[in-house]
């Protein structure tokens, strides 16, 4: 007889920052211990509060960077200038600090390495992060994998940013594309390229999804993330290409969602 | 369903391009969402009161602000659920949604 899982309600927890890492200029990694964690599925993000000294109360969202594979739960924040909270979680919080978090959070945008088939990642900006949780756990899960099981999920990330120096986990991904032929990483910059630069110089396009993307016939599972105008962009001219809107998910993060 | 979305964020008047901008997806009402259902919602199944469309939770549009968070069918721009947080409340009005079906997860 199946036994049915009693689900568990998501609480506030108090988490402490064990290790703050920049990564580029205006982003940082913050690395927390968070005691009796229950685990999360790659994707997935969590709730930040911040509470101030005469009480009022700010919540922001996050998504999860480090792989459900990791014990310590791994956030990247980029500070927004005129934000609220990325500026204390940017540049005041360090070692030792508290602040409170709930999750995992989101069922919906979430993949690990059981679901075969193509997967195209696409990011805007931070955008990145969640799709760099999939991409991690993807590494670790597959670490001891026969050829076979990594060519079951053949990956590819489109990922846009606006200069070569924001481009966030850059030298981690050059890494994974190194070591794992079915890693295909295609960026785009799209304000400031290099006279070397011999990759894409423009905003993701149709033509450019044409020449990236694998075919809709391939029936990839895509995730597209970043700020709400490049999801929208990038999620309607795939439909239109003819992926099945379901197999195409969606993470907006609004209009602040960093760069591109 | 994305092509509703597309459509308006073409529109000609900057005001709504704006708001456009602000549109995310069902994962951001999970939170709030998290303190009225026990199981994550984002996975779970609405059909629209307004054109009958059923589609995963994290699929719909959410318009988060002060005063509330509105998520409404990507289809027909019909508000199937609303929430409100105070202090000491949680609020709901799911009219909107015909139903929600949510899947168990058996061992």
């Amino acid at each position: 007889m199946n036994r049915v899982d009693t689900p568990q309600r998501i609480v506030w927890r108090l988490a402490t920052v064990v290790d703050v890492v920049p990564e580029t200029a205006r982003t940082r990694t913050i690395v927390f211990d968070v005691p009796e964690w229950p685990g999360h599925r790659a994707g997935q993000h969590v709730d930040v509060r911040l509470t101030s000294a005469d009480g009022y109360q700010a919540e922001r969202s996050y998504s999860i960077a480090s792989p459900p594979e990791d014990s310590r739960l791994a956030l990247t924040v980029e500070k927004l200038e005129d934000g609220e909270v990325s500026p204390y979680l940017s540049d005041d919080l360090r070692a030792g600090d508290q602040i409170e978090l709930r999750g995992p959070i989101g069922g919906y945008f979430v993949w690990d390495v059981s679901l075969p088939g193509p997967l195209l990642l696409v990011a805007g900006g931070s955008g990145i992060v969640p799709l760099m949780a999939m991409l991690r756990h993807r590494d670790v899960a597959l670490e001891r994998a026969g050829a076979l099981a990594r060519h079951q999920v053949p990956t590819r990330l489109l990922y846009s940013s606006r200069k070569w120096d924001e481009v966030i986990y850059r030298d981690e991904l050059a890494r994974l594309a190194e070591k794992d032929a079915t890693v295909e990483v295609t960026h785009t910059l799209t304000r400031e390229q290099s006279p070397e630069w011999t990759g894409f110089r423009r905003r993701i396009d149709r033509a450019m999804l044409e020449q990236v993307a694998w075919p809709a016939s391939e029936r990839p599972r895509v995730f597209v993330c970043g700020p709400t105008p490049l999801v929208e962009s990038v999620a309607g001219t795939l439909v239109d290409l003819g992926h099945e809107p379901e197999r195409v998910k969606t993470e907006r993060f609004g209009p602040t969602g960093g760069s591109a | 369903m994305k092509r509703a979305s597309t459509e308006s964020s073409k529109a000609t008047a900057s005001g709504e391009r704006f708001v456009d901008a602000l549109r995310v997806d069902g994962n951001a009402a999970a939170g709030i969402l998290s303190e009225v259902f026990v199981q994550d919602l984002t996975g779970a199944r609405a059909r629209c009161r307004g054109c009958g469309t059923t589609r995963d939770v994290g699929a719909l549009l959410v318009y988060a602000h002060g005063m509330g968070t509105v998520v409404r069918c990507p289809g027909c721009d019909n508000v199937m659920l609303r929430i409100a947080g105070t202090p000491t409340h949680v609020w709901l009005d799911a009219s909107g949604a015909t139903s929600i079906m949510i899947t168990r997860r058996i061992d």
